[in-house]
């Protein structure tokens, strides 16, 4: 039995179905990511969780609260940011968090440690408006007022969305530090070089999971050898490479391209020759560990592959 | 306890930040009054009388003086062909045209009778009736003179009516359309912007985490309610001051009942702004359902513009679902005819009725989950 149980959960709008039998188990203390591209039906579940939504099918509980039956229990004791800015714009930093310490019956005061790192930060623009605040502040704000009233479980609905890269480091050890207070943390997230920072994931897309684990143990269960690709121009390398004996399948990520291949078949030497009788000039392969993204993107058509 | 001054305070921040809000909220009463005040006013001021006829009949000129001795009536031109009437109407320049037959002196006094035809411009009915009326009025008093001259001293046997309007002798339109202004003003700032404070906060989510927090719903409602209800009060004073030292409509009856009553009309409307709310998800949709759905309802059926007792029977059921008609009607019974609760008991159960149906509906409907 875990802090957050989501047993065979199933959330439709209408004729779309959002949520898709859903199960996981999150453990006490630890960070668990919920990874998929935008519209995979992440928010949806927070939303079931925070209590705000009501599944169409399945059960789900928070620290052993029914998430229908027994929501008013949950609320006094789970902290949660939604995915978009929810603060009050017209209201200055300080007002915002002393508001959302005082409705869930508590003070910026008694609860001044548990927020002093974050807020800290933010101290020097208490009496300017949230509203014009930079991202990163925004959501370091909203953090706050999640975290004000010391709750035991922290839902954050993509965190760090729209923040630069610097401010997302930095979140993500202020999360670290939160979840050494024991504090149980639901996060998602649609960047896959987050997923590696969380204890626990699991892979989501078209309100289905497919796949739970730690970061290391997903990427070991990654069946190919991979091979980058760096060369120009990118959409016909691309296209040749998809072509090429033993290369199961090819993606580009950024400049390269990560080609899977079978290594039995095809290998880094001989993709380079057949590059260059190809005509590709300037080109370079390397062979590399597979990321979180590789065995997303694996895994998404084998079960793509799968349904058919 | 603290929870809920907090969320008080937050609110009014809200409102004090945002300084279309406060124009909207505190100088639109003032804009209203004194648009309808003057600016929609249904009294007949300085209206133009052309005379058609001969300037030295001495009959006619008797008449002619006693006219433009009315406050309301003008002599404009004095010409002698009917046919230029036509022409006079059409540039504007005339509102009515009395015409007397000629030697109307003489006729008068050798036939006992001489005609005169009142010519009114229809192309505006209302205004066009209420002329006439005065100067039908005005020459009824000339020709209640004659009779009274010709048959000596004392009255003869013929009767004219006198009349008279109670408690507005000067057909005041401001007695009319002050009640009705409070009643839409109120409608309008509670309704309005309780709804579009509330759907505010579901657009920008911050009603997720107003949800999500353990303070009850029951609570969010009242803490909404509570500063609008304080604004409402403060639309009120401003509304029976400027009705009492600019408007000089008079308060005869109990301010205290007055206020009593206001209150209960206050509550109803946070309460159907409260329903706009939960039907609503947008700003955009709140605005438009109290804009036309509220506002233009309560103008043409709460009697304000249009006598509810004038409509088709089918109208008047729909004014009656209206609460603002029955705040009008008690209003206008406090204020003008200065009558005491007792006269009220029916509008007044009628509109409790509607507010504990309203805020229970309401109530019942605001959902605890998006």
């Amino acid at each position: 039995m875990g802090i957050i149980d989501v047993n065979g959960i199933v959330k439709k709008y209408g004729e779309k179905t959002a949520l898709d039998n859903v199960s996981f188990s999150v453990e006490k203390g630890e960070i668990f990511g919920l990874i998929g591209p935008d519209g995979a039906g992440k928010t949806t579940l927070f939303r079931i969780l925070a209590t705000l939504l009501l599944p169409d099918a399945g059960k789900a509980s928070v620290e052993g609260h029914d998430t229908v039956t027994d929501f008013a229990a949950i609320r006094r004791s789970i902290g949660y940011m939604p995915g978009h800015f929810s603060l009050y714009q017209d209201l200055s930093v300080r007002e915002n968090l002393e508001f959302f310490a005082t409705i869930f019956g508590t003070t910026v005061e008694a609860n001044y440690d548990n927020i002093k790192e974050i807020y800290s930060q933010l101290e020097p623009f208490g009496d300017r408006r949230a509203g014009a605040l930079s991202g990163g502040m925004k959501q370091k704000l909203a953090l706050c007022c999640a975290l004000v009233h010391k709750p035991s479980v922290l839902f954050l609905d993509e965190p760090t969305t729209g923040v630069d890269a610097v401010s997302r480091k930095e979140f993500w050890n202020i999360l670290y530090r939160i979840r050494s207070g024991g504090v149980t943390i639901l996060v998602s997230t649609p960047y896959m070089d987050e997923a590696s920072l969380c204890d626990r994931i699991a892979l989501i897309q078209q309100g289905a999971i497919f796949e739970t684990g730690t970061p290391a143990g997903i990427v070991s269960e990654y069946p190919y050898g991979l091979l980058a690709v760096k060369g120009k121009p990118v959409y016909p390398l691309l296209q040749f490479l998809r072509t090429c004996d033993g290369v199961v399948n090819c993606f580009s990520f950024g400049s390269e391209c990560h080609a899977a291949i079978d290594s039995s078949v095809t290998g880094c030497s001989r993709l380079q020759r057949e590059l260059s009788g190809a005509g590709f000039r300037n080109f370079s392969v390397r062979e590399i560990t597979p990321g979180v993204e590789d065995c997303f993107l694996q895994l998404s058509i084998r079960k793509r592959d799968g349904m058919r | 306890m603290r929870e809920f001054r907090s969320f008080v305070t937050k609110e009014f921040r809200h409102i004090f930040r945002d300084r279309r809000t406060v124009l909207i909220v505190l100088i639109m009463p003032v804009v209203q009054i004194v648009l309808f005040g003057f600016a929609i006013s249904t009294e007949i001021n300085n209206a133009r009388v052309d005379i058609v006829g001969d300037l030295s009949d001495p009959s006619v000129r008797r008449i002619v003086t006693r006219i433009d001795n009315n406050g309301y009536l003008n002599i404009g031109k004095v010409y002698k062909n009917t046919a230029d009437i036509d022409g006079r109407f059409r540039k504007g320049k005339a509102d009515v045209a009395v015409c007397f037959e000629n030697e109307f002196d003489d006729k008068l006094n050798s036939l006992g009778t001489a005609s005169i035809r009142i010519i009114g411009d229809g192309s505006d009915p209302n205004s066009a009736q209420m002329i006439v009326n005065y100067v039908t009025g005005v020459i009824n008093d000339e020709q209640g003179d004659i009779d009274v001259a010709w048959s000596g001293t004392g009255p003869s046997g013929s009767s004219t009516p006198a009349v008279k309007y109670m408690y507005n002798p000067g057909m005041l339109s401001s007695y009319n359309f002050v009640p009705g202004v409070m009643g839409l003003i109120l409608m309008l700032i509670c309704s309005m912007m309780t709804a579009v404070s509330i759907v505010k906060e579901k657009e920008t989510g911050t009603m997720e985490l107003l949800l999500v927090s353990p303070l009850k719903p029951v609570w969010i409602i009242v803490s909404k309610m509570i500063p609008y209800f304080t604004l409402s009060a403060v639309n009120l004073a401003t509304i029976l001051l400027l009705s009492r030292f600019v408007m000089h409509v008079p308060l005869r009856g109990s301010l205290l009942l007055l206020v009593f009553i206001s209150l209960t009309f206050i509550v109803a409307s946070l309460a159907i702004g409260l329903l706009i709310s939960v039907i609503s998800s947008t700003q955009k949709t709140a605005l438009l359902i109290s804009g036309m759905g509220l506002t233009m309802p309560t103008m043409i059926f709460s009697g304000i513009i249009f006598p509810c007792e004038s409509m088709p029977s089918i109208l008047q059921y729909v004014s009656d679902i209206i609460p603002a008609k029955w705040y009008i009607i008690m209003m206008k019974k406090i204020m003008i005819e200065g009558v005491g609760f007792g006269y009220m008991v029916k509008e007044y159960i009628i509109l409790l009725a509607m507010t504990a149906f309203l805020l229970f509906v309401s109530t019942r409907l605001f959902k605890n989950r998006l």
